[in-house]
Formats: C-alpha cells, sequence, structure tokens
C-alpha cells in the first residue's frame, strides 16, 4: 500500500516495545460483538494509481464541463478565468498541507496572507474589518442574521425577494430550530428591485433587512434609501454579494450604509468545482466587531520585537467560548481564501477594474443581442454581468433542451423557485470575460430556433 | 586553510559561537526571506493580468459606478509568485514533516487525488447545471455515498455538510426535525466534557441547552452518571469515539441502548475515525448520527484552516430527515437530485437545505480517489498502524512524562500526556515550542481540558518507523530538560521566523486590517 510506510518487521518491533502480541491485542476495549475480523464484504480492495485515476476520469468524462460549451450559468457561481499562476500557488505544500495556524512561530505564511485577506475582503466590500473565511456565502448569510439578532436583540429578519432562493433555504432550515422570524416572499417580474417595498416592511422588532445586490434577477439598486429607514429603527443593513467581480464597478455596500455585507468568494480565485468548496465572505463596521462569527487574524509583535500575526479575539470562539460561542464554526476556507487572495493580488485595482468593465461589456452587448430574438425580452434595466429574460415559454423546458444541443442558456426561475410558476418563464443569464461574441450568437441562434 | 588556486577559500573556518551570527542589513537569513505585506509592496495601477479590449458600450450601472479608490495593491506575475513562494516558506506542513496534532489527523495527502479533483469534468461544473450534464459528478457522489454507508454500517448520509461542525448541525437538525416529527419538543442535549468545543456550539447554535456529562478517572464516559440524567427533557447525547483522551468508549452500545430507551437519540462525533475505518462499524454500536472529517480520515488536505468536508452518516430513523439536495440512483442507472422542485413527493420529511449547493464536490474527488486507492483491505491497514503508531509512542515516552490514563488500557489513534512532573515554572508551552525548534510541529495543547497541561499525540498511519524514533528522541530531550528546569527552554521557538508572539497586545489592541501609516496614526 504506496501510503503507509511501515513495514512487517517494523510492525512487529513496535508491538515489542508496546508489550503486546498481535494488533488484536490493542482493539482490546472495542466489544467483541462491534469487532469486524475481516475487511468488509462488497467493498472493492486497493487499487494501483493507473486504476483509481482511469475510473475517476471515466466518470468525469461523462460531464459537459463549462469550458466546452457556450456557457452563461451564474446565479451565485460564476465562470471566470483563474490565472495560472494561482493554483501553481496554493499546490505548495506549505500552503495546502498545513493546519489552522494554531503556532504562529511557525505558520506565519498563512497568517500573513489572512491578515492581507482580511484587507482586501474588507476594502472591496467597503467595511472596516473583515473575517478570515466561512464555508460559502450561504451559511455566511445565516451568519450575519443571527449576528443582527445579537446585536439587536430581536429576532424579527426580512430578507429581499431578491436574494438568492438557496440562501433563503439555508435561512429558513435554520431559523425553523432556533425560532427566528424570517419574511420572504419569491420576487416579482419588475424591472426596479423591491427596496420601496422593503421599507415599507421595517418596523421596530426588525432585527436586520438582508438584501442581495446585484439581486438574483441581476438588478442593481442603491442601498442607501434602505440603510437609512433600517437604521431609523435600530435595525441592520445585512448586504449579501454573491458576484465580488461586481464591486470593480458598482459602489461597496458597505459605502451606502450597510452594517454587515457578506458574500461568495468564489468567482475570484476559486472555480465552479460544482458548487463546492467554495468561501464565504463576512465583513462589518468595527463597532461590531467582537460580534462576529469565525476566526480573526491580527498583528502583533514576538519577544524580539518583530511584527507577525496570530489567531485573535479567539474567547467569541467555540474552543474557548463552547456553547457561548458566537458560531459553531471551526475549519473554514483557507485554501479557498487563498485562491481569492493571490487572484486579487494578481489583478489589483487596476486589473480588477479592467476585469469589471469587460464583464460590464459583454453583457450589455449579449443583452441586447438576446433582446432582438423574437419571443425574449429584457427584464432589467441596469445590471452588471447577469440579467433576467423573459421567454415566450417554460424556461426549465428550454434549458434542458439547450442542453441537449450543448449549449448552457442560463439559470431557470423555476428550478432556482418550483413554488412560483408565475415567473417559470424567466431565464438568469450571466456573461463573464470568458464568453465569446461566438458564444452569444450561438445561444441566440438556439433560443431563436428554440422560441420559433 | 584549503583555497583554490583564485583563492578562494573551499573549506570555512570552523564556527566558535552560532549564536553570535551577525544581524543582516536586510533582515533576511539566507533562505529564510523577511516578506512585506502586499500593500506595502503592490501598488494600485499594477497588475500581473492582461485582458483584451473591451467593447464599448453605453453603461446600465445607472449612478451606481464605483469612483472611489478601492484601496487594492496589485503584483505583478513575478512579484506575485515570489511574494506567495517566499511566505510559504514560513509555513511548516505534513510536507515537511511529522504534524501530530491530536485529533486533527494530519496525514500525508495524496497527490493523485489533487490530479483528479482538476479534471475539467470536475473542476469547471456549475452546480446548477442541467442535471443530464453532470451525470458523471452525480455518480461520484453517490458512489462516495455508497462507501461512507458501508465503512460505518448505517443506513443513509448527508453529503452537504461543509466541514466537522457543519455536520454536527446536520446531525442534530435531524435530530431535532425526527423528534418534532412525533410531536416531541425535547430542549436538552448531553455532552462530555472531554468534547471538542465544536460540540457545544453547535447544540447551542441550533436551540439547545447544554449540559456536561463528567468523565470517570479513566477518561471514558460516566456511565451511570449518564444514565441517571437521561430522562423525558434529552434529546441526544453527544460522544466522540474514539474519545478525545484517545480512547475507545468500551461501553458504547451500553450508552445506546439506554439513550435510546429514554427516547433519546445518540450522535458521535466522527473527528476519530481514523482509529477504527474497517475495523469497527459504528452502526453496530447504535450511533444514530455520525460526521465524517472528509479532510481527517480520508486525506483531503487541510489548506491551513480548510476547507473541510463532513458528510453525516445516518440511521434508519434519522436518514428520511437529512438535507437536500439529495442523489437517489434510478432504477435505469442514472443519478438524480432530489431538490426543492421534487422533494414534497420524494423526501417530504426532509429538514432542508443547509447549504448553497451539494457541499464539497472538490473533497469529495478527492476522498473517492483516497478510498479506492486503499480498498476496504487498505482502509482496515490504515486504522491499524495509525493505532500501533500511537501506541509506539505511548510507551515509549511513558516513562518520561506523565501518561494520565496508562493504566486504562491501550490508546486508540492519540497518546494523552500531562504536565505533572515538569519543574516548577515549565509548562505544556515550553515543550511544544521547544518541538519547533526540533523541527516538529507541536502536538495539540491544552486539549482535552480533563487533563492538566494536556499533550495530545496523533501521529497518523503515514509516519515511517524511523520519523516516529526521531520524534520519541527529541521529546524525550524536551521532557529531561523540562524536568531539570532548564531556562533556556523558555526562549524557544529560536529558530523559527518569529519567536513566540505577543497574543494579548493582538487581543487588546486588534488590528485586523492594515492601514496605511500615516492614517493609522491620525486614528490613535
Amino acid at each position: 500500500m504506496r501510503y503507509l510506510p511501515l513495514t512487517d518487521t517494523d510492525r512487529a518491533e513496535m508491538l515489542s516495545v508496546i508489550g503486546a502480541s498481535s494488533i488484536d491485542d490493542l482493539f482490546v476495549d472495542v466489544p467483541a460483538q462491534a469487532r469486524l475480523t475481516g475487511k468488509i464484504a462488497g467493498l472493492p480492495t486497493h487499487a494501483s494509481e493507473l486504476a483509481v485515476e482511469r475510473h475517476m476520469a471515466a466518470l468525469a468524462r461523462q460531464n459537459l464541463s463549462a469550458g466546452e460549451a457556450p456557457f452563461f450559468l451564474g446565479a451565485g457561481a460564476y465562470k471566470h478565468h483563474v490565472p495560472a499562476s494561482v493554483d501553481h500557488l496554493i499546490q505548495r505544500g506549505e500552503f495546502l498541507t498545513a493546519y489552522t495556524p494554531y503556532q504562529p512561530e511557525i505558520a506565519q505564511g498563512t497568517l500573513q496572507v489572512l491578515f492581507e485577506f482580511q484587507t482586501q475582503v474588507a476594502r472591496l466590500l467597503g467595511c472596516d474589518v473583515a473575517n478570515a473565511s466561512m464555508y460559502d456565502g450561504s451559511t455566511a448569510c445565516w451568519e450575519a442574521i443571527v449576528m443582527a439578532r445579537r446585536i439587536t436583540k430581536r429576532g424579527k429578519a426580512i430578507l429581499s425577494s431578491g436574494l438568492h432562493p438557496h440562501y433563503v433555504s439555508v435561512a429558513s432550515t435554520m431559523a425553523k430550530f432556533t425560532g427566528d422570524a424570517l419574511a420572504h416572499e419569491a420576487p416579482t417580474l419588475d424591472a426596479a428591485t423591491d427596496i420601496d417595498a422593503l421599507i415599507a416592511a421595517i418596523d421596530r422588532d426588525t432585527s436586520c433587512v438582508v438584501v442581495q445586490y446585484p439581486d438574483i434577477l441581476g438588478r442593481i439598486a442603491d442601498l442607501t434609501p434602505l440603510a437609512d429607514a433600517a437604521h431609523a429603527v435600530g435595525a441592520l443593513l445585512v448586504a449579501v454579494v454573491t458576484e465580488p467581480v461586481a464591486l470593480g464597478a458598482i459602489k461597496a455596500p458597505g459605502h451606502m450604509g450597510a452594517d454587515i455585507v457578506v458574500g461568495e468568494g468564489q468567482s475570484i480565485g476559486v472555480g465552479l468545482q460544482f458548487g463546492g468548496p467554495y468561501l464565504g465572505l463576512f465583513a462589518c463596521k468595527q463597532k461590531y466587531v467582537r460580534q462576529m462569527p469565525g476566526r480573526l487574524c491580527g498583528e502583533t509583535v514576538d519577544a524580539a520585537g518583530k511584527r507577525g500575526f496570530v489567531l485573535t479575539l479567539s474567547t467569541r470562539e467555540q474552543h474557548i467560548r463552547r456553547e457561548k460561542a458566537t458560531s459553531n464554526i471551526c475549519t473554514n476556507s483557507g485554501l479557498c481564501a487563498l485562491a481569492f487572495s493571490i487572484h486579487m493580488t494578481l489583478l489589483g485595482e487596476k486589473g480588477l477594474r479592467t476585469l469589471a468593465t469587460l464583464n460590464h461589456g459583454l453583457a450589455v452587448q449579449a443583452a441586447d443581442r438576446l433582446a432582438k430574438v423574437p419571443g425574449v425580452t429584457l427584464l432589467n434595466d441596469s445590471f452588471f454581468n447577469e440579467f433576467t429574460l423573459i421567454l415566450s415559454k417554460d424556461a426549465r423546458d428550454v434549458v434542458r433542451t439547450l442542453a441537449d444541443r450543448g449549449v448552457l442558456a442560463g439559470v431557470s426561475l423555476g428550478r432556482l423557485f418550483p413554488k412560483a410558476p408565475q415567473i417559470g418563464n424567466g431565464l438568469v443569464v450571466a456573461v463573464t470575460e470568458t464568453v465569446t461574441p461566438e458564444d452569444i450568437e450561438a445561444l441566440a441562434n438556439a433560443l431563436e430556433e428554440e422560441l420559433a | 586553510m584549503t583555497m583554490l588556486k583564485e583563492g578562494r577559500p573551499t573549506t570555512p573556518e570552523p564556527v566558535k559561537d552560532a549564536h553570535m551570527a551577525p544581524a543582516t542589513a536586510t533582515g533576511n537569513r539566507a533562505l529564510m526571506l523577511e516578506e512585506a505585506l502586499i500593500f506595502e509592496i503592490g501598488s494600485t495601477d499594477t497588475t500581473g493580468v492582461d485582458f483584451a479590449q473591451a467593447p464599448t458600450v453605453a453603461s446600465r450601472l445607472g449612478t451606481l459606478a464605483r469612483t472611489d479608490a478601492i484601496g487594492l495593491p496589485g503584483l505583478s506575475e513575478q512579484e506575485t509568485v515570489r511574494h506567495y513562494t517566499r511566505l510559504s516558506r514560513q509555513n511548516y506542513a505534513i510536507d515537511l514533516g511529522l504534524f501530530p496534532l491530536g485529533s486533527c489527523t494530519m496525514k500525508h495527502n495524496p497527490r493523485l487525488n489533487e490530479k483528479v479533483a482538476r479534471m475539467p469534468g470536475f473542476a469547471d461544473l456549475h452546480p446548477l447545471a442541467p442535471q443530464s450534464t453532470v451525470q458523471g459528478a452525480l455518480g461520484v457522489i453517490n458512489e462516495l455515498a455508497v462507501w461512507l454507508i458501508r465503512l460505518t454500517g448505517m443506513h443513509g448520509v448527508a453529503m452537504t455538510p461543509k466541514a466537522g461542525a457543519h455536520g454536527e448541525l446536520c446531525g442534530l437538525l435531524c435530530i431535532r426535525a425526527a423528534l418534532e416529527a412525533r410531536g416531541d419538543a425535547r430542549q436538552v442535549v448531553l455532552v462530555p466534557e472531554s468534547a471538542h468545543g465544536t460540540n457545544p456550539a453547535t447544540a447551542a447554535f441550533c436551540g439547545y441547552k447544554v449540559e456536561d456529562i463528567p468523565a470517570t478517572p479513566e477518561g471514558r464516559v460516566d456511565l451511570e452518571a449518564l444514565k441517571a440524567r437521561l430522562g423525558p427533557d434529552v434529546a441526544a447525547v453527544m460522544i466522540t469515539n474514539p474519545n478525545t483522551c484517545g480512547l475507545f468508549e468500551r461501553d458504547m452500545k451500553v450508552i445506546s441502548d439506554a439513550v435510546h430507551a429514554a427516547g433519546a437519540f445518540v450522535y458521535c462525533d466522527g473527528a476519530n475515525f481514523n482509529a477504527i475505518v474497517g475495523r469497527v462499524r459504528p452502526g453496530d454500536l447504535g450511533v444514530d448520527a455520525m460526521h465524517i472529517n472528509l479532510h481527517k480520515t480520508f486525506s483531503t488536505p487541510h489548506g491551513g484552516g480548510g476547507p473541510g468536508s463532513g458528510p453525516v452518516v445516518l440511521s434508519e430513523a434519522l436518514a428520511p430527515f437529512g438535507p437536500l439536495p439529495y442523489t437517489a440512483r434510478m432504477a435505469d442507472g442514472s443519478i438524480h437530485l432530489i431538490e426543492e422542485e421534487n422533494v414534497g413527493e420524494e423526501m417530504p420529511q426532509s429538514f432542508g437545505r443547509m447549504s448553497a449547493f451539494h457541499g464539497q464536490m472538490g473533497m469529495f474527488t478527492r476522498a473517492l480517489a483516497y478510498i479506492l486507492s486503499h480498498g476496504a483491505d487498505g482502509l482496515r491497514q490504515v486504522a491499524e498502524d495509525a493505532v500501533l503508531n500511537a501506541n509506539y509512542i505511548l510507551r515509549s515516552l511513558d516513562d518520561v512524562l506523565d501518561a494520565p490514563f496508562a493504566a486504562s488500557g491501550p490508546c486508540m489513534h492519540e497518546a494523552l500526556f500531562s504536565d505533572k512532573g515538569l519543574a516548577e515554572g515549565f509548562t505544556t508551552l515550553d515543550i511544544a515550542k521547544g518541538l519547533i525548534d526540533e523541527g516538529f510541529h507541536p502536538m495539540t495543547m491544552y486539549f482535552p481540558l480533563v487533563v492538566h497541561g494536556a499533550m495530545l499525540i496523533e501521529p497518523t498511519e503515514t509516519e515511517s518507523k524511523a520519523a516516529l524514533d526521531q520524534f520519541i528522541m527529541a521529546l524525550r530531550s524536551l521532557a529531561e530538560r523540562a524536568k531539570a528546569g532548564d531556562e533556556a527552554l523558555k526562549g524557544a521557538p529560536y529558530h523559527a521566523p518569529r519567536r513566540r508572539l505577543d497574543e494579548t497586545l493582538a487581543a487588546r489592541k486588534p488590528v485586523l486590517a492594515w492601514t496605511e501609516p500615516g492614517l493609522a496614526q491620525a486614528a490613535e
């Protein structure tokens, strides 16, 4: 077995040092009826590297990957080009095979990256501080709702109809058990966001309003009036960003009054990966930092006076506070945070703005072209790199048929909101720098034939 | 002195005092290079990425265009590679040597797994792509699920939890949903005092009241105390087995039977499954739910703090309540996804979604490659070698270090020592920092809390006898120095990139983001 270094001679010598006659002696505390005597039936035995690689490659070949087809899926996960150096660097064994940096003297590499990551995320989202990451955007969103409850001591959160429905599902699952009240409705096919309705719904029992920006239909609106309305009654504004590249082009939620900004960082550095591992971003105003969940890295000095970094404010965390912790999170998304940070360093502000401009430009071209297809109407009057088309028939069927023709057309609202058939003709289309003019033509032509 | 003919010395002068090495002008020490922050070396108009020209269009951003300076420095590709390569060299890692963090299972991460996870057919798939285009990916999830079910002897498995603590949450939500389905509103979860901190935090996070169960002097759950506390208000008992003292809970089946008789469920923290995989099936011990850390037992890399992955195996009583999305293999061999759309007909009791998509796909491909490489025979060998290595450490050091449960029988995958017998003023921390200078990552310190100054050592099965012997020799020497009161030990580490760091300062005046020096001063 290629991963196990002990030889039979080693094993015999070690047993004699221990004073055991056989390996079974070491499992003596397992009740006899629970001891398995041989290998578990119905499972194969060990395999060579070549055999395993062949098996996995055969499974991989059964999938149509994003790079093999004209590709327009978004709705919370985006295909962006990741520079080759990102994946090379995250595979350095010193990053890949290290643990959570509990021994800071020999983990300064990871710790400095986390300090840089926190600063990059805080600046991108327009906040004072960010943590060292959460599992993904959806779990970060629920943690923000819990944090708002802790701060305001109120139990009612108002979720925008433009919030990703899976994020709503995650929050609803948890709220069933914690007793938090959540107000939420499915979106309607309007060009404007639901900000006015949210403002009208805020009351003195509200802990927070949760709004996605850009929203699930790709719409964007100034969050400032919503922040003002929330603050007027002592509630918080939680903003959710599922496409961080957008913040190279549009105002940061933190600069429009959001108290907590969470997001999905997958767009930058991480890749699609069929939904995970992803990267939860979590940032807030300085005054709320001690209510934050998750790990935080902070600057300090060593015994010789040199600058260094450590995990800090751990009195919020489960390993110290146990049942009184701000969250149960332990392992987060360290390696994904590294990938994000490296990609962001390669881009820099200049590259991020160029990337965002390119995404927006291609999306505008695509929206204008697709809106010319008979049977297609463009919903949005404002968007970044994602918009909603209203088709003349159920978009779920169109997506399936186009997939059979080798075009990955977008995400249907029927899949996202199965309980809202009234919006079933909606198709969410994302356009990033990976889309070519030929891809846009291919989608337009396929839609034209399908809707004819 | 030996010299080349051009006058260059080829034999060094003998070193008289290594401690007197002069400071360098740069602060660098040969291969150990200091590295500034990107905010100090980069600039906002530098970039390491080139793009095609953007088309000229009329903006659809309305009034929202971002005009402020964001403050994100960029570096060229060469500077980027150098920055992160230099930083990487300030980290310890399994690739460098023994990393015996108890309960964390730092084993070798095979590179085949990395290669497989990067196949475009897995890495470049969108989670909402039409099901007909992702049958191979759903196949990976399903195949791994079958392995996990058979290895544990359980009924079903929830694949979506994103890490161990998220798996704990999944298990407790299943338990709560099952109790509510029978109209039972139990409010208390019992947790042994030796449990990982995530156990009580998870129970509280989903609305339960947490109560401790004491341990016996031999380091196991106090069965009588547990039985006495069981009652109609107890929803679940969370037990780690093998436990955090490194011992197998001999009474596990008796505990499970008692818990079930009281109408409650058994949650098992499976962080230590590595010790028993292939030799014991938790399903045979009466467990109702157990998370499996794929980043521990099944070798997916820890990545400096994640990502993890925490699938939860479930008993027949709990499986109907598991989270969405769920995969199901159909009669024609195709794999079908149960989501919000069809959950009503196919899995009506599911408690709902707990993360946005399918869980940690990138970890599933790695874990499956690892499992297929070992097979059922190799996995059994994994557990045996892990336990053998831990007992070898325990018995090779119990004459110089206090092993509080040495009389309780063999340990499982980890050996536990205490600070008893060290000289006055010397602590576990001194031994840990001494290990850094010896070229090892320290063990888990001060956990579990039931032992004073705990040192919890988990070598894993992927260490050779030679590596263990060197580690034992180093730890023996440190134990002797700490018992003799060698003051020099209190200054360790001397040879790491940094000396001991001031954690009190970091917490008292938190600096959590970089600020331009002028601005930082102005703010004070």
